[in-house]
C-alpha cells in the first residue's frame, strides 16, 4: 500500500478518535448516558442501528478501497478494460441483504414505537407540561400545584406527561431521560418517562420557538420517593394559602412592591396570575430565567432588563419603572423564598 | 396579427444575456446567479459557525441568528442548489439527447428569471427590516404575523412562490423535452444516467411544487389577509402546515440529489472506461427513489404526536428508500470495479462522493426508527446527517459535474493542480465540520440555538467544527480563483477532452448555437461510445444539412418576473395598487406574447458549414 494512501486512510481513524475522546458529554443531559427506562430504549435502538449500518459501511468502504487501489489506472497503462454490462446475481444480492437488514431493524423499531406510546394512565404521576415563550409551566392536576422552570419528580415511578402550548411549538426534552416530544398549540400531546436515579438532569427545548429559543432551558429535579412527598406537602401547603405573606419584617415593602408590580402575571403561594412563571420557592430553583445562576445579583439582572438577558423575553423591562432599591428588595424577598423557610 | 422576419436578431453584450432564449446561455445565467447565492449561504454559514465557536458567545445572537439560519437554509436548498442543478441540466440534457434546445425555450427563459428575482426579492429583506427568522421550515404559528418579528418571512413567502413558479414551470420543460426531442435512435433504454435523473426529478418537481404553492398561499392568507389557517384560536390547525410543507419538503431533498445521481454516473463511467454496471437496475432504482420520495415525509413530523401507527409506517417506508440507494452504491463501485480509473478533479469530487454519502445514507435510516428519532429530533444529529448528504452529497456531485462538464459549457477546462487543492481542502474541512455533529447532537446540543452554556461538554467540538467550516471556504476560495484564472484562458478546448461516451462530447467545446450541425443517428446506449467502438469518430446523421430553425431571443421573460417582484412587495406593503401594476406588467406581457406570432429566425446552410470548418473536432 502506497504510503501517502496509508497517511490518507488514518485521517477517519484520527477523527473518529478525536470525537470520541471528548466523551459520552454530561451524564446528567447526554442521551448517551440514559438514567431511565425510556431514554435506555431509545439507546439500545440507537446502537442496534447503529452496529448494522457500520457493518454495512466497512463492506461499501472494504470494496471502494480495493477498487481504487486495484483498478487505478497505471503510468503508461493502454488498452480498454472489459465493459460489463451487469450481474444479475450481484444484483440480487445487494437488493435481498438490504432488505433483510430493514427487516431485521423494523421489528424493534415497530415494537417500540407501541411500547413507548402506551399510556399508563393509572400509574405513577400525572403532569401538565406547557411550553411558553420563553419558559416551561409545570401543573400537577392532581395536587392543584403549579411550578415553573423545575419540574420535580419521584424516582422510579411513571411520570405521565401531558404536553400543551400557549403560544408557538416547542418542544419538552430531557435526553438523558427520554427523547422528545412537541408542544402544540390548540392540541394536547402525551409522553411518559421515568427516572431511575435521583439527581438534576437538565431538559432543552428543542423546536425553534423564536429569539430565545436557545435559553429556555428547564431542569427535571428526580428525589427520592419520601423527598418527593415531602417537597410536595410543602407546596400543597403553601399554594393553598392564596396569599402571598412574610414573616420578616424587613422584606414587606418588597411584598408590596411584588403586589403592586408583579402579581399581575406571576404568583406565589397560590396568588397572583397565571401567565408568568411560579415563584413559589423560586429560591431553591436551579437557575433564574432558566439560564442565570440563581442569585440575588442575578434577580436584579433579570427584573431591570429581561431582554438583555433573553432576547424577545415577554417580560416588560422594570429598570425603568422600579428603582435599583426597590429591585434590590424584590431580589431579597426572592431570594429568601425557599422550601425550608 | 404581424409575423416576424426570419433573420437573427441583433443582440450583443448584456442585452444579449437579457434576452436569450438559448439553453445552454440559461445554463451560464444559472450557474453564475446559483453561485452568487451559494456564496452568500456560504458567509450565512461562516457567520453561524463563528457564533457557535464559543460558549457564550455574542457575535450574532437571538432573531440575527434566526434570521442567518434561516437565511442560509432556504438560500442554499432554493437558491443554491437548485440553479446550479438546473445550469447542468440545462447545459447538459438537451445535448445528451441529441436536440437542439429544450421544448419550450421562452419557458425556459422565464424559469430562469423568475427564480432569479425571487432570490433577489428573499435577499432584500436584509436590507428592509430583516430576512425571515422561523427558520427554512416556516413552522406554523411562529411564522404567521402573530409571534412578532417584522415582514422577514412575508418576504420568504413571496420570494419562494415566484422563484417556485419558475422551479416548476421548469421541471414540465424538461419533461416535455426528455419525452418529444431524442435524437432518432435515443430510445428511453439508451438515454444517459444523467439525462434519466434529470427525467425523474422533473417528475418530482411537477407533483411535489404545488404542495409548497399551496401552504404558501395559506401562509400568505394568514400573514396578509387575516386568515386562520394555523391558529387554534381562529379554527385552524397548526399540523397542516408541517404537513404541507413536507409533502413538499421531503421530495424537494430528492430532487436536489437525484440529478447529482446521474453525475456521479457519468463521472464515474468516463473516467474508469467501462459502460455503467448494471444500467437497468440503475434506471429501476431512481424511479424507486423518486416514487419513494412522496411516501416518507412524516419522519420529519415523528414527534409531533401522530401516534404509532403513523410513525411506524412512515419509518418503514423511509428506510425502503435505503435499498435501491445502496443498490447505486454498488454498482457505481463495481462500474469502477475492472476499469482504469483516472484521478482527474471530477473523478476525485465523484469518488468522494461515495463513502461521504453512505455515511449520510447511513445516519438516514438510524433517523427512521422513531424512537431513536426522538432522541435525535431537532438536535445536530439532523444538521449533520442532512449536510452529509446535501453537501457531502449534492455539492460533491454537482462540483465533479462542473469540473466534468465546464469544457462543454465555457470551452476551456479547469485547472487540475487548483481543482485538487479546492478538492482536498472542501472535502477534508466538511468531514472536520460534520462529523463532530453527529455527537453534539446525542450529547443534547438542539437545533437553531444561537448559543450554549458552558460547561455541557459542546465547547471542544463546536470550535472544532468551525475550524472546518473555514477550511471549506477556503477550499471555495481556491474554486474562485481557478474560474478566474481558467477564464483568462482561451476557449480552446477540445471537443472530447476526457475521451467520453455520451453525445454531447461529440459536438465542439463549447457548443455552437444549434448545437448539432445535423442531428445525430443513435445506434447504442452511450451513443460515442458505441461509434467509438466501431472505429469513428462521429456519429452519423439522422438528417441532411439544411438551415436550422432556432427561437427567438425575448425581453418579455425578464420583464414577466419584474412584474411579479413589484407585485411581491406590493402584497407585503399592504399597497395594493403597486401589486395591481406589477401583476398587470406580467399579465400585458403574456398578452403581448400570445398575441404578437414570432416564427423564429433560421441560421442557413452556408452559416452552418463556416462554423462547422472553423471547429476544432
Amino acid at each position: 500500500m502506497s504510503p501517502w494512501l496509508k497517511r490518507w486512510l488514518l485521517m477517519p481513524l484520527f477523527m473518529a478518535l478525536m470525537t470520541t475522546m471528548t466523551g459520552c458529554g454530561d451524564p446528567y443531559l447526554s442521551a448517551l448516558t440514559p438514567k431511565g427506562p425510556v431514554a435506555d430504549i431509545e439507546l439500545s435502538l440507537i446502537k442496534l442501528s447503529l452496529y448494522i449500518m457500520l457493518g454495512v459501511f466497512l463492506i461499501v468502504m472494504a470494496i471502494f478501497v480495493y477498487v481504487l487501489i486495484k483498478y487505478r489506472k497505471r503510468k503508461g497503462q493502454e488498452g480498454i478494460p472489459v465493459q460489463v454490462e451487469g450481474n444479475h446475481k450481484l444484483e440480487i444480492t445487494w437488493t435481498v441483504i438490504p432488505i433483510l437488514l430493514i427487516a431485521i431493524l423494523s421489528i424493534p423499531s415497530i415494537k417500540t414505537t407501541f411500547d413507548l406510546a402506551q399510556r399508563y394512565d393509572n400509574q405513577g404521576l400525572k403532569i401538565k407540561v406547557i411550553g411558553h415563550q420563553f419558559w416551561w409551566e409545570f401543573q400537577y392536576p392532581d395536587q392543584k400545584v403549579v411550578t415553573a422552570q423545575d419540574l420535580y419528580i419521584p424516582v422510579g415511578k411513571k411520570i405521565q406527561i401531558d404536553l400543551e402550548s400557549r403560544d408557538v411549538v416547542h418542544s419538552f426534552w430531557v435526553p438523558a431521560l427520554a427523547g422528545k416530544e412537541d408542544t402544540n398549540p390548540g392540541m394536547t400531546n402525551h409522553m411518559w418517562l421515568q427516572a431511575d436515579q435521583p439527581g438534576v438532569y437538565k431538559g432543552k427545548c428543542a423546536e425553534l420557538c423564536g429569539p430565545s429559543h436557545a435559553l429556555m432551558e428547564f431542569k427535571v429535579i428526580a428525589l427520592e420517593p419520601a423527598k418527593f412527598d415531602a417537597w410536595m406537602n410543602n407546596m400543597k401547603a403553601l399554594q393553598a394559602k392564596k396569599s402571598i405573606t412574610t414573616t420578616n419584617t424587613a422584606l414587606e415593602p418588597a411584598v408590596a412592591t411584588f403586589k403592586s408590580n408583579c402579581m399581575a402575571c406571576h404568583a406565589i403561594d397560590g396568588q397572583g396570575g397565571p401567565i408568568a412563571p411560579n415563584l413559589t420557592t423560586v429560591g431553591d430553583r436551579e437557575k433564574i430565567a432558566g439560564i442565570l445562576s440563581n442569585n440575588r445579583q442575578n434577580i436584579i439582572r433579570w427584573v431591570t432588563n429581561p431582554q438583555d438577558v433573553k432576547p424577545g423575553a415577554k417580560m416588560p423591562a422594570f429598570g425603568g419603572k422600579l428603582n435599583e432599591q426597590q429591585i434590590a428588595s424584590l431580589a431579597d424577598y426572592l431570594t429568601s423564598l425557599k422550601a425550608g423557610e | 396579427m404581424a409575423a416576424y422576419a426570419s433573420h437573427k436578431p441583433k443582440r450583443t453584450g448584456l442585452y444579449s444575456w437579457l434576452t436569450t432564449v438559448d439553453h445552454k446561455k440559461i445554463g451560464i445565467l444559472y450557474l453564475l446567479a446559483g453561485g452568487l447565492f451559494f456564496l452568500i449561504g456560504g458567509i450565512e454559514a461562516i457567520f453561524i459557525r463563528l457564533q457557535l465557536m464559543y460558549p457564550d458567545n455574542h457575535l450574532f445572537i437571538g432573531d440575527t441568528f434566526n434570521q442567518l439560519t434561516t437565511m442560509h437554509g432556504t438560500t442554499m436548498i432554493f437558491f443554491a442548489a437548485m440553479p446550479v442543478i438546473f445550469a447542468l441540466m440545462n447545459a447538459v440534457v438537451p445535448l445528451q439527447i441529441g436536440a437542439r434546445d429544450v421544448a419550450f425555450p421562452f419557458v425556459n427563459a422565464l424559469s430562469f428569471w423568475l427564480f432569479f428575482f425571487g432570490g433577489v426579492l428573499l435577499n432584500t429583506s436584509w436590507f428592509l427590516g430583516g430576512a425571515p427568522d422561523a427558520g427554512w421550515t416556516a413552522y406554523a404559528p411562529l411564522s404567521t404575523s402573530n409571534f412578532g418579528g417584522g415582514h422577514g418571512v412575508d418576504f420568504y413567502v413571496l420570494g419562494l412562490q415566484i422563484a417556485g413558479v419558475g422551479t416548476w414551470i421548469g421541471g414540465i420543460n424538461f419533461l416535455v423535452t426528455i419525452i418529444n426531442m431524442r435524437a432518432p435512435g435515443m430510445t428511453f433504454m439508451r438515454l444517459p444516467l444523467f439525462t434519466w435523473t434529470s427525467f425523474v426529478t422533473s417528475m418530482i418537481i411537477l407533483f411535489a411544487f404545488p404542495a409548497i404553492t399551496v401552504s404558501l398561499v395559506l401562509l400568505m392568507f394568514d400573514r396578509l389577509f387575516g386568515g386562520v389557517f394555523f391558529n387554534p384560536g381562529g379554527g385552524g390547525n397548526i399540523m397542516i402546515w408541517q404537513h404541507l410543507f413536507w409533502i413538499f419538503g421531503h421530495p424537494e431533498v430528492y430532487i436536489l440529489i437525484i440529478p447529482c445521481f446521474g453525475v456521479i454516473s457519468e463521472v464515474i463511467s468516463a473516467f474508469s472506461k467501462k459502460r455503467l454496471f448494471g444500467y437497468n437496475s440503475m434506471v429501476f432504482a431512481t424511479i424507486l427513489i423518486g416514487f419513494l420520495s412522496f411516501m416518507v415525509w412524516v419522519h420529519h413530523m415523528f414527534t409531533v404526536g401522530l401516534g404509532p401507527v403513523a410513525n411506524s409506517l412512515f419509518g418503514i417506508a423511509t428506510m425502503l428508500i435505503a435499498i435501491p440507494t445502496g443498490i447505486k452504491i454498488f454498482n457505481w463501485l463495481f462500474t469502477m470495479w475492472g476499469g482504469q480509473i483516472r484521478f482527474t478533479t471530477a473523478n476525485l469530487y465523484a469518488v468522494g462522493f461515495i463513502p461521504t454519502f453512505v455515511i449520510g445514507g447511513m445516519t438516514g435510516v438510524m433517523l427512521a426508527m422513531p424512537p431513536a428519532d426522538f432522541q435525535y429530533h431537532d438536535t445536530y444529529f439532523v444538521i449533520a446527517h442532512f449536510h452529509y448528504v446535501i453537501v457531502g452529497g449534492m455539492v460533491l456531485g454537482l462540483f465533479g459535474g462542473l469540473y466534468y462538464w465546464w469544457p462543454k459549457m465555457f470551452g476551456r477546462m479547469l485547472n487540475e493542480t487548483l481543482g485538487k487543492i479546492n478538492f482536498w481542502t472542501f472535502f477534508i474541512g466538511f468531514h472536520v465540520t460534520f462529523l463532530p455533529q453527529h455527537f453534539l447532537g446525542l450529547m443534547g446540543m438542539q437545533r437553531r440555538i444561537y448559543t450554549y452554556l458552558p460547561g455541557q461538554g459542546f465547547d471542544t467540538l463546536n470550535f472544532v467544527s468551525t475550524i472546518g467550516a473555514l477550511l471549506m471556504g477556503v477550499g471555495m476560495i481556491v474554486f474562485l480563483v481557478n474560474v478566474y484564472l481558467t477564464a483568462r484562458k482561451p476557449a480552446d478546448a477540445p471537443a472530447d477532452p476526457w475521451d467520453g461516451r455520451t453525445l454531447e462530447w461529440s459536438i465542439p467545446s463549447p457548443a455552437p448555437e444549434y448545437n448539432f450541425a445535423q442531428l445525430p443517428l443513435v445506434r447504442g446506449l452511450d451513443a460515442l461510445w458505441v461509434e467509438k467502438m466501431a472505429g469513428n469518430h462521429e456519429l452519423k446523421s439522422a438528417e441532411p444539412l439544411g438551415s436550422i430553425h432556432m427561437p427567438s431571443p425575448s425581453i418579455i421573460p425578464f420583464i414577466m418576473s419584474v412584474g411579479l417582484f413589484i407585485a411581491g412587495f406590493g402584497f407585503m406593503y399592504h399597497t395594493y395598487f403597486v401589486s395591481v401594476i406589477g401583476l398587470g406588467i406580467t399579465i400585458v406581457c403574456m398578452f403581448i406574447r400570445s398575441l404578437v406570432e414570432d416564427h423564429g429566425f433560421h441560421i442557413e446552410k452556408e452559416e452552418i458549414e463556416q462554423i462547422q470548418k472553423g471547429v476544432k473536432v
